[in-house]
């Protein structure tokens, strides 16, 4: 399999599908696990490095899970090729340019990713749209039990797993759900959000973009606790207390800005649309920002049923646009789940080396801001 | 303006201390701060703030004997001060070698939690898991007691009563 088979579409899990999937991108569990009998990364020979790879990369390539997987030398991998896996949130930024052997192995539908040699001697996730925590729970600890079949983990009957870093200790599970809180932003109250989780042992960082810069408004929560709980408690309480709580949170800053300001959201749209549609130039970090009001805007008409003059007119153009790509025979799913869809594509494949993957060469930054101009253009204006 | 420690890094942090009436300000890059152990909370990872508190270790251990700063690994010759630089472990073996040192930190890092409860290799022996249980149980008997939750903690008592029954009756077949 090639990654130009992939970088054409959305992952699995950004196709606007799950339970809460206006608001809840995705969910993703993630376990660290260490081979018994070898040291940790940082202690490795380069062929104590390989050797571990091999053996790691013998047991996944074996497993059956349901979907075609493949295997990818990251630190044989051209550089435009690692910048899409970390844009596509397949691999670490630290994996993709890390140092020495390493490798992941990928499910073709993306639900399922193994970095082998990352911190750890591996870290395996599964990733699904909306809120499915339980079911990525599931998934994770079925693979990581054929896995463990195969091979002996680091464990201490004290400390759980063995992990490079004592912050992952225990059940080295690290619990994430990716958010999109654009109301929260609008109405000044995502400081408020931040100071709270960070208050009750959750990590909070961007989904796009560098750094903690949280582009487009898009924040990944995770636990940060893994030592002296259960897996399942650490999920049940993202699934049913936290995670619906932040989503009322982000339903109720909608409501508000509808029943107090209605003109400042429909400004926000209104621009938003208006700069998309016509910009020939526009940088990734622009693009974010102005396509989140979008995607709030079609969430809140197709949701929350509501009608404003920007949000129908958004709502008319996008399935105008919707309806040129059908019959450019790009797509043959569903007017209504196409609207969404198509800002939800635009956010992935304007990135800079999905842009770049997609057209078959390197691109610098000018040129780059030109191409994703033109895409979202042609992508809105039907 | 320029942090006045290292004198090159723009200074973000902004510290202003009045001490028996007489004020005195401190302008610091992040780093510098984060040296003179100014806490920045927003914009430290993690591990920065681990390899922070290692490095602030109390003065306990001198007191009690702790031997491990100048102690390394004999399985992968790692050594603390290395795990102040770079934030991870040498090798499974240190969590034992350095174990009076990192507790606090893991402590700290897991809400005070020490003890594993979660997920067992099933190829574990029986025995083995069962001690897992066990101790998680009485860690979480423990903080039920402290917080006065006596029905709780009267049915984890229980709970324990009855694997520790299972455990000698297996022990003694």
């Amino acid at each position: 399999m090639k990654l130009t088979d992939i970088s054409g579409d959305i992952n699995e899990w950004f196709n606007g599908s799950g339970p809460l999937a206006d608001i809840v991108i995705s969910s993703r569990v993630r376990l660290a696990r260490n081979i018994a009998g070898y040291k940790f990364l940082s202690r490795c020979s380069v062929a104590e490095k390989a050797e571990i790879l091999k053996k790691l990369r013998d047991i996944l390539m074996s497993l059956d899970l349901g979907d075609k997987i493949f295997y990818l030398a990251v630190d044989k991998t051209p550089v435009l090729d690692r910048h899409l896996l970390v844009e596509r949130h397949l691999i670490s930024r630290h994996h993709a340019f890390g140092k020495g052997p390493r490798g992941a192995v990928i499910a073709q539908r993306e639900f399922f990713t193994a970095m082998i040699n990352e911190e750890d001697h591996l870290r395996i996730q599964t990733l699904k749209g909306g809120l499915q925590l339980s079911q990525c729970a599931e998934q994770i600890n079925r693979i990581d039990d054929m896995i463990e079949q195969r091979i002996d983990y680091a464990f201490s009957p004290r400390y759980g797993y063995l992990t490079a870093c004592p912050t992952n200790l225990g059940t080295a599970a690290r619990v994430s759900v990716m958010l999109h809180l654009p109301a929260l932003k609008m109405t000044g109250q995502i400081e408020k959000f931040l100071n709270a989780t960070r208050d009750t042992n959750l990590a909070v960082r961007g989904l796009f973009g560098e750094g903690t810069e949280a582009a487009g408004d898009f924040y990944q929560l995770s636990n940060q606790v893994s030592l002296g709980v259960l897996e399942a408690e650490v999920v049940a309480q993202f699934e049913n207390v936290i995670i619906p709580e932040i989503v009322e949170y982000e339903n109720a800053a909608r409501n508000q800005l509808l029943s107090k300001e209605p003109d400042v959201l429909d400004d926000k749209i209104s621009r938003a649309m208006a700069l998309l549609r016509n910009a020939h130039l526009i940088s990734s970090q622009e693009a974010l920002f102005l396509l989140s009001h979008l995607r709030m805007g079609i969430n809140m008409h197709e949701r929350m049923g509501v009608s404003t003059p920007a949000i129908n007119k958004l709502c008319s153009l996008i399935a105008a646009g919707s309806n040129a790509e059908k019959s450019a025979g790009l797509t043959g799913s569903p007017q209504a789940a196409l609207s969404i869809t198509t800002i939800n594509r635009l956010f992935m494949l304007t990135q800079p080396a999905h842009l770049q993957l997609n057209c078959g060469k390197t691109l610098d930054a000018a040129h780059r801001d030109i191409l994703r101009a033109k895409i979202i253009r042609s992508a809105l204006n039907g | 303006m320029q942090c006045q420690v290292c004198q090159k890094k723009e200074a973000t942090i902004h510290l202003t201390e009045i001490t028996d009436g007489v004020r005195s300000e401190m302008h610091l890059c992040e780093q510098c701060a984060q040296e003179e152990g100014i806490a920045v909370k927003s914009q430290l990872s993690i591990n920065e703030l681990l390899s922070g508190l290692l490095s602030t270790q109390p003065s306990d251990d001198e007191l009690f004997g702790n031997t491990e700063h100048e102690a390394s690994c004999p399985h992968c010759g790692f050594t603390l001060s290395q795990f102040t630089k770079e934030a991870v472990l040498g090798c499974p073996y240190d969590y034992e070698v350095f174990e009076k040192s990192l507790l606090p930190l893991i402590e700290k890092a897991h809400d005070g939690k020490t003890v594993h409860r979660g997920k067992v290799p099933s190829k574990m022996p029986n025995d083995t898991k069962k001690q897992i249980k066990l101790a998680a149980l009485r860690q979480q008997l423990d903080s039920a007691v402290q917080s006065e939750d006596y029905e709780t903690a009267a049915k984890l008592r229980d709970e324990i009563n009855q694997l520790e029954e299972k455990k000698s009756a297996t022990g003694n077949q």
